[in-house]
């Protein structure tokens, strides 16, 4: 589903990303850890299309197209989605009104019908619920005065909506309670198929534990300096990022 | 060249290929302005003796005016003398079909969500059975007359109901009020004048079918609108089609009169020439609106959504007289280019226990410049009078610039005033929310731009408010991204 090869990228002139290579099958789900820093976000922005990170150089195949071609709006009308780290506030745009906008530009992609606003609310109805999403949340401007939770949540819900092939979440985990962690780790598990894949970054094991991944990548200075299963969260939890940076000195 | 300069450079061009008859000058008087072209306008509209009077003493008092020059725009000097102030109304040639029509003009009106027949009407292709304006017009007519409604042409007005022009024409803003109102009162075209009797409540929004036939009232344009006692109305003004005029000077005067417990809701939407990519052309809108809440419990508001002319001036005010009385101002005034906008209002507090609402929506891109000028005056007998503003500007763009002005004058020290501020712009990252999430930057840049104005397109009457939301969206295509 997802190939990159050999890429790098920058902001102005600091080069952050320095060859990343990373396959991504259908139906897989990938987490990507590493220290602060270390380019996560900004491969997650690449993938979707951020314009201030400029490539230099490697590829990025998305089904067999190439990804790095595509404008922001078409890469997420072919399914590519970014559960943002920080997601913005718009304010006076309601948020339920927003998404069905998502929606229909998703479907009208895809040769589908345009929902009406009956029918789209029938369709976030069971999503709210998945999602333990608040009904006056719905009626708010896109995440204007929402609790740095509430943010997360909003965007695994806007998810759930648009049932994306490829889900990209940056640090989703991070600021949620014990509780909302397990309600969003439910919403992404509910989208779990054959069909469709994940990049999961994040700084903790416990997500893990919920989302449980098939590989996992560690991301240091912009490359990434180990790959494995899922055992290596928990050796990363028990021995800190130090560990991967001395053995790798010693390579 | 973005599209919506090329469309406007279409429809610049386009009235100049359709030609105009050739037989105009007959009804053309002079170029220029002395009193003899005033008795020549007066006596060609047939008007009383005591009307030509009016006009003579306000020209009168027009020469002793300067222009203001304290509005924060700039443009180079008008040439008085180098207008026609007088000619009947210009017919284009007809088109067979919408087939004849620009397809640029075309895209413009489709993405406006403009009625095909409606299209057609602007257009001037010649209309079929299905929109007879005259009769669609008469029925409506009809209606308003069961209920004593007088809604007619200002010359109408002045031959069938000349008792009740004399008594309310310059009752709210006298001929020596400013430069352009004087010009006004002496040189007018023609306008709409309303009237609705006691206790009546107006059924329909006024202006809405006659939107096609109002248009070629000129440059002068006079409008006066008075409720009688718990009377209502709501009058909407203007178009949202793009609407070019070959003159560059508009200068209207609309008066509003509210008795005793009258509404008059008054919505404009506003899509004058701004001038090209460059700030060449446009039309110059210098206009004064104010109204008058002169009996106790009345109410006046104003609505207005100006995305148009190269420069606007314009404060569309209320004079709070009668105890318990009701000012609001609710705008949205865009600039893009190189367009000037000084706007505002003023809220005139007389009568005790007055109230005003003052929301001001500023949107500046490209080279636009957008001024806030309000005043709220509060008059030492207005005990307990209320006013409430709110100017919010929003900034596309680095190269524009939003300006607030806020004057306050109190004399009673029971009144209550509260005053918020805001300048946001529209950032790159919200931007990219949205791309994300599958909208292109044109839609993204409309959806923030209209939560922005939300509370103003609240008060529109709901087409109205539609075909507005539409209108800002074209008027900002290309200025992102
Ligand atoms: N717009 C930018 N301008 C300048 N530097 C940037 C910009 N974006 C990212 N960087 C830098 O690139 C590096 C990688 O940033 P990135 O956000 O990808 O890290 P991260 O791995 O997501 O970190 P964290 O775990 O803290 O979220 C950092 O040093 C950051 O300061
Ligand atoms: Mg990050």
């Amino acid at each position: 589903m997802l190939e990159i090869k050999n890429l790098r990228a920058r902001v102005g002139n600091k080069e952050i990303l320095k060859g990343i290579d990373l396959v991504v099958k259908t139906g897989e789900v990938h987490a990507v850890m590493g220290p602060n820093g270390s380019g996560k976000s900004t491969l997650a922005g690449v993938l979707a299309g951020r314009a201030e990170y400029e490539v230099i150089e490697g590829s990025v195949t998305y089904d067999g197209h190439d990804l790095l071609a595509l404008e922001p709006e078409e890469r997420a009308r072919e399914g590519i989605f970014l559960a943002f780290q920080y997601p913005v506030e718009i304010p006076g745009v309601n948020n339920a009104y927003f998404l069905k906008a998502a929606l229909n530009a998703v479907r009208k992609h895809r040769g589908e019908p345009e929902l009406d606003a009956m029918e789209f609310m029938a369709l976030i109805r069971g999503k709210m619920k998945l999602l333990d999403m608040d009904q006056a949340l719905m009626s708010r401007p896109i995440n204007e005065g929402f609790s740095g939770g509430e943010k997360k949540r909003n965007e695994i819900f806007q998810m759930a909506v648009l049932e994306p092939t490829l889900a990209i979440l940056d640090e989703t985990d991070s600021g949620l309670d014990i509780d909302a962690l397990k309600v969003v780790a439910n919403g992404v598990n509910a989208l779990r198929s054959p069909e469709r894949s994940a990049i999961v970054v994040t700084h903790y094991q416990r997500l893990l534990n919920y989302i449980v991944p098939d590989y996992v990548h560690v991301l240091s200075e912009g490359r990434i300096v180990r790959s494995g299963g899922k055992e290596l969260a928990l050796e990363l939890e028990d021995k800190g990022y130090g560990w991967i940076e001395t053995a790798l000195e010693r390579a | 060249m973005s599209t919506e300069t090329r469309t406007i450079e279409e429809l610049a061009t386009q009235e100049y290929k359709y030609g105009f008859v050739t037989d105009v000058e007959a009804d053309t008087v002079p170029r220029g302005l002395n009193e003899d072209t005033i008795r020549q306008i007066s006596a060609r509209k047939g008007e009383p003796e005591w009307l030509l009077e009016w006009r003579l003493r306000s020209y009168r008092t027009w020469l002793t005016l300067r222009d203001p020059d304290w509005a924060n725009v700039k443009h180079d000097p008008i040439d008085y003398q180098d207008i026609i102030y007088y000619s009947a109304p210009r017919r284009p040639k007809t088109l067979k079909s919408l087939d004849e029509m620009d397809p640029e003009i075309r895209k413009t009106f489709e993405k406006l969500g403009i009625p095909v027949e409606e299209q057609k009407a602007l257009a001037g292709v010649a209309v079929d059975a299905v929109f007879d304006s005259v009769s669609v017009a008469t029925t409506f007519k009809g209606k308003l007359a069961e209920l004593g409604i007088i809604f007619c042409s200002f010359s109408d007005a002045v031959r069938e109901h000349p008792e009740l022009v004399r008594q309310y024409l310059g009752s709210v803003v006298p001929y020596s009020d400013n430069f352009y109102a004087a010009l006004n009162s002496a040189v007018f075209s023609d306008g709409s004048f309303c009237y609705v009797p006691k206790g009546v409540r107006c059924p329909m929004e006024l202006s809405t079918y006659f939107r096609i036939n109002a248009q070629n009232t000129g440059q002068f344009e006079r409008t006066l609108i008075v409720a009688d006692e718990g009377a209502r109305v709501s009058y909407l003004e203007g178009c949202t089609a793009p609407m070019r005029d070959e003159n560059q000077l508009h200068a209207a005067v609309v008066e509003l009169v509210a008795l005793e417990g009258a509404t008059i809701k008054y919505s404009t939407v506003q899509n004058w020439y701004p001038g090209d990519k460059n700030g060449k052309g446009g039309i110059f809108n210098f206009v004064t609106k104010r109204g008058h809440c002169r009996g106790a419990n009345s109410k006046i508001t104003w609505t207005q959504v100006e995305t148009g002319s190269a420069i606007t001036w314009k404060y569309p005010s209320c004079i709070l007289q009668g105890d318990n009385s009701v000012g609001e101002f609710y705008s949205v005034a865009v600039t893009n280019n190189y367009q000037q906008a000084d706007t505002g209002t003023k809220m005139i507090h007389l009568g005790k226990n007055t109230r005003s609402t003052i929301v001001s929506k500023g949107i500046s891109a490209g080279h636009g410049q957008n001024t806030y000028r309000g005043m709220v005056k509060i008059g030492k007998n207005a005990s307990n009078a209320r006013n409430y503003s709110q100017c919010d500007s929003l900034l596309i763009g680095d190269q524009c610039g939003a300006h607030t002005f806020p004057y306050i004058e109190v004399k009673n020290t029971s009144s209550q005033m509260e005053h918020e501020a805001s300048t946001s712009k529209i950032g790159e990252d919200q931007i990219f929310y949205c791309r994300q999430r599958g909208l292109s930057t044109e839609d993204a840049v409309n959806m923030i731009v209209s939560g922005f104005c939300k509370e103003v397109f609240r008060e529109l009457p709901m087409e109205f408010a539609v075909e507005a939301q539409k209108l800002l969206g074209v008027s900002l295509e290309g200025s992102v991204g």
